[in-house]
């Protein structure tokens, strides 16, 4: 097995693991940072992707490993509006966490 | 191979950890830890100018950012690190992600060999651009639109955050803590880094032309550099309400589109670039554009208006 595979595999573990996260706590803030656990397996997806693709004197497809910059960008980008909705939220209301539906 | 066994092994555990662990704080640091990781993969699977980008800004911004919001959380998190959903819930959840990480795992396996791979292009193409390393190549010329949707896309997140202010604070200063500039050690570091860091950071983004590195890398350690001496109390943000800040944000997509419009007439198509003077093209839609993302960056961090300005 190739380490891009191996790779691979880890961050399919990874998506599962942020999304178990992102469906089970309560607390705002650790969804946020399970989200930020999915974002990094969808973005190592990418990099074994662009390894794979290793040709022409390049360690890696550039194109998909500048995909993967814009990407972290925007993953940071839409952390820092989550997180401060969630400052909002708590102003508001002094609740940190979103009520099961149970 | 060793190697990177153990570093799999290695964010997977920390990933566990992250996800069980109670205390939001002590999972917030865990994620720093987590980022610093991941950029060593970076570095195994050949991606040098990820590896920069997630240190600085997945892990680095990211990681401040989650940090602060959990210590100003601090109390009502405490209060309710027990809470938990059902075990009907918990239950059914890893399930649902067991299969999708089954799916992902074999679709991974089952990638196409040869693998696709646009790198020739890149290296037949790259002479062009008049620069020396593929990534700022691709962001700045083959895949420009993405980049510069991807700053406008920095400058919306900016308007809803702020949008988020309540209407009399709407001019205001960010919050800052109330000990700010009381600690002569973080004063201390903060006049001792900050011009080094400065200094790094528009290296970073010169540096990238020829090897890893770039606008968005050397961004990230600006706004950084901001941010430390906001923190510090050595200069306060400037009220979101400033003409020159508006400006600073704005000038880097603007000079962009404007060379993008010019592309038509020069180089026949949007963001086209006439091969003879395109390294220079490029630097001058590089240099404000890393000034109005460092800003981005750092007002994402600061956070809406709070404080009203004297």
């Amino acid at each position: 097995m190739s380490a891009a595979t191996l790779y691979g595999l880890c961050s399919a573990v990874l998506i599962g693991l942020g999304l178990f996260g992102l469906l089970t706590h309560p607390q705002v803030l650790r969804k946020i940072l399970a989200f930020n656990l999915i974002g990094t397996g969808v973005f190592l997806l990418f990099g074994i992707a662009a390894r794979r693709g290793a040709a022409a004197g390049f360690g890696g497809d550039p194109v998909p490993q500048a995909l993967i910059i814009t990407g972290l960008v925007v993953a940071f980008a839409s952390t820092a509006v989550a997180v401060s909705l969630l400052l909002r939220l708590f102003q508001e209301t002094g609740r940190t966490t979103l009520p099961s539906d149970e | 191979m060793a190697l990177d066994i153990f570093l799999g092994l290695l964010v997977l555990g920390l990933a566990v950890w992250i996800v069980s662990t109670r205390d939001t704080l002590a999972a917030a640091v865990e994620f720093v830890a987590f980022g610093l990781v991941v950029t060593l993969v970076w570095v195994r699977l050949a991606a040098p100018d990820v590896a920069l980008t997630e240190a600085a800004l997945g892990s680095g911004l990211t990681g401040g950012l989650l940090l602060g919001a959990s210590t100003r959380l601090a109390r009502a998190e405490t209060a309710t690190s027990g809470e938990r959903h059902g075990a009907v819930l918990r239950l059914s959840a890893a399930g649902v992600c067991a299969l999708i990480s089954a799916a992902i795992a074999a679709l991974v396996i089952l990638l196409p060999e040869p693998a696709p791979t646009l790198a020739p292009e890149v290296a037949a193409n790259i002479a062009a651009t008049g620069l020396e390393n593929p990534l700022p190549a691709v962001l700045m010329a083959y895949r420009a639109i993405d980049t510069l949707l991807e700053v406008v896309v920095l400058l919306l997140a900016l308007l809803a955050m702020w949008s988020l202010a309540p209407d009399h604070l709407w001019s205001g200063l960010p919050w800052r803590p109330d000990a700010v500039g009381r600690d002569g050690v973080l004063t201390f570091v903060a006049q001792l880094l900050a011009p080094v860091g400065i200094l790094v950071g528009i290296h970073i983004f010169w540096i990238g032309s020829v090897a890893p590195g770039g606008e968005f890398q050397g961004a990230t350690i600006l706004a950084a550099m901001w941010i430390l001496v906001t923190m510090a109390g050595l200069r306060d943000m400037p009220p979101m309400s400033r003409r020159w800040l508006r400006v600073v944000l704005v000038i880097g997509p603007a000079v962009f589109f404007a060379i993008g419009l010019a592309g038509f007439a020069i180089a026949g198509s949007f963001l086209g670039y006439p091969p003879s003077y395109a390294k220079q093209l490029i630097l001058t839609i590089e240099i404000p554009l890393t000034l109005s993302i460092a800003a981005a960056l750092a007002l994402l961090i600061a956070g809406p208006p709070e404080r009203a300005a004297q």
